[in-house]
């Protein structure tokens, strides 16, 4: 679904991505670890070109996107991305937060959006918000209308960049949970995380990252009961 | 007789006389030759509504010009490393100049190039002074626009563009609502200073508040009245706009609710 073939991305002299290649198939939920500044949400940036890569090709569905002549709007259209810190417009209601774009792209008539906003909204129990704004919710609320946002243009991928780590522990949970009815539903998922329990529960693979390469990748059983290299071995010891 | 020629008639007594003239009495004299006199305060207001016409006029091209510099240059600044666009490197090379020359001299010796040098043969007075304002308003307005862009968080253009839409819809309706709401004191300011800045069109002998009260000052040899009157005036409508743009701020906040 997604292919990446020598993918290279520097910021001035510094090489975050070292040549990388992988694919991605249709319904995988991959799982991407590693410590910070491994290039791991840099690599997700990249697959709907919010970072232009260096070098290297991206191909969505038979599209090279990484042609400057691919319209990458319409890309975009199809893959979903939740971000770290929401970014939900904090000067709309939590109903034009979500019907903005597929209204904007011409995708749905502002009534056929409010209603798929509305039958969203119902899925993550936050109906009674729809005409909230914002600031009135909580961390967790905040990042299920993200997920709800990206949804709402139906994308075929679904890209998660740290979803949960700006949020209160006790607020993880409820996001995580609509994650996972997501991924339960066949979504193709790939997923920045620090979450080893979803990784474990919900990934079909789990890659791990380091010093802008995948170190090691694995179905999450075998990723986590006997991790091969070493500095896997050391990095699980410290988080899990 | 009425309360005027009553007081008048006593004013040119007691100066006939050379006797001492009462405090009160030689106020409401000047204030009677300032103000009442043929019908002088008809040349206030006229004044007045010429300072304002100058104002709306500055205003509209300031902003139109300040949002086309803001757009050019946070665009170029936008711009990824390695992939520049050499139109788009001049016109932000132009706008900067822009913004330099004019941020860098007075605006009263911009008002006399404008009046004297490049459209000495203009009659158009008001013409002449709302292009030199607007053009000056513009390079302190794209400032402060570019400014209120910066100050949104990357991350509101990112989920914008995430979810398909392209740069100038997400620009229209993400990032420059939350824009406008951050600069609205700033740009208020702005256009306040631009119609107290207005005083300045009488250099180029454009008939504003100003020169109303300078030119009756002239025939009535009484500066206090004229003066003190206008600054009045001048006071009285940035009240009025100060108030105006606070219960703009006040809708704008809307969303800040929690």
């Amino acid at each position: 679904m997604i292919d990446v073939k020598n993918l290279s991305k520097s910021f001035g002299d510094h090489l975050v991505l070292d040549n990388i290649s992988e694919h991605i198939y249709p319904g995988e939920k991959v799982v991407i670890i590693g410590p910070s500044g491994s290039g791991k949400s840099t690599f997700l940036r990249c697959l709907n070109l919010l970072e232009a890569p260096t070098s290297g090709t991206i191909t969505f569905e038979g599209t090279a996107i990484t042609d400057p002549k691919v319209k990458i709007d319409a890309i975009r259209q199809q893959m979903g991305m939740v971000f770290q810190h929401f970014n939900l417009f904090p000067n709309m209601t939590i109903q034009k937060n979500i019907t903005l774009a597929p209204v904007q792209t011409g995708l749905m008539k502002q009534e056929e959006a409010d209603e798929t906003a509305i039958q969203l909204l119902k899925r993550v129990g936050l109906e009674e918000k729809a005409d909230s704004y914002p600031a009135q919710l909580s961390g967790g609320q905040k990042q299920r209308i993200a997920i709800v946002r990206a949804l709402a243009m139906r994308p075929k991928v679904m890209l998660f960049d740290e979803p949960t780590s700006a949020l209160d522990p006790e607020m993880v949970g409820e996001v995580l949970e609509v994650m996972e009815q997501l991924a339960d539903e066949g979504m193709t998922m790939v997923v920045v995380t620090h979450e080893m329990g979803f990784a474990r529960e919900v990934g079909s693979r789990v890659l791990f990252m380091e010093g802008g390469h995948i170190l090691e990748q694995n179905e999450p059983h075998e990723f986590f009961a006997h991790p091969k290299c070493e500095r896997l071995q050391s990095f699980l010891d410290k988080v899990l | 007789m009425g309360f005027w020629e009553s007081v008048m008639a006593q004013y040119a007594e007691l100066n006939a006389a050379k006797a001492s003239i009462p405090f009160h009495i030689s106020m409401l004299h000047d204030f009677y030759q300032s103000f009442i006199e043929g019908d002088r305060w008809l040349q206030y207001l006229k004044g007045l509504g010429v300072s304002i016409e100058v104002t709306i006029g500055a205003l509209i091209l300031g902003i139109i010009l300040g949002v086309l510099v803001a757009v050019v240059r946070t665009l170029h600044d936008q711009q990824r490393p390695g992939q520049s666009n050499h139109l788009l490197s001049l016109l932000n090379a132009l706008c900067k100049f822009y913004t330099t020359v004019i941020r860098g001299t007075p605006m009263m010796v911009q008002l006399l190039i404008m009046g004297f040098v490049i459209f000495s043969a203009s009659r158009n007075l008001v013409g002449v002074a709302v292009l030199t304002m607007g053009i000056n308003s513009g390079a302190y307005v794209s400032e402060i626009i570019r400014g209120g862009i910066m100050s949104i968080d990357p991350g509101q253009m990112e989920a914008g563009r995430s979810l398909g839409m392209g740069y100038v819809p997400v620009m229209r309706h993400v990032v420059i609502p939350q824009a406008i709401k951050n600069i609205l004191p700033a740009l208020g300011n702005e256009f306040i200073t631009l119609f107290k800045d207005t005083s300045l069109v009488t250099v180029i002998g454009l008939r504003d508040l100003t020169k109303a009260a300078i030119q009756i000052q002239a025939k009535t040899y009484q500066a206090l009245m004229p003066f003190m009157g206008i600054a009045v005036m001048y006071l009285l409508v940035v009240m009025f706009l100060t108030w105006l743009l606070g219960i703009l701020e006040r809708r704008l906040r809307q969303s800040d609710r929690r």
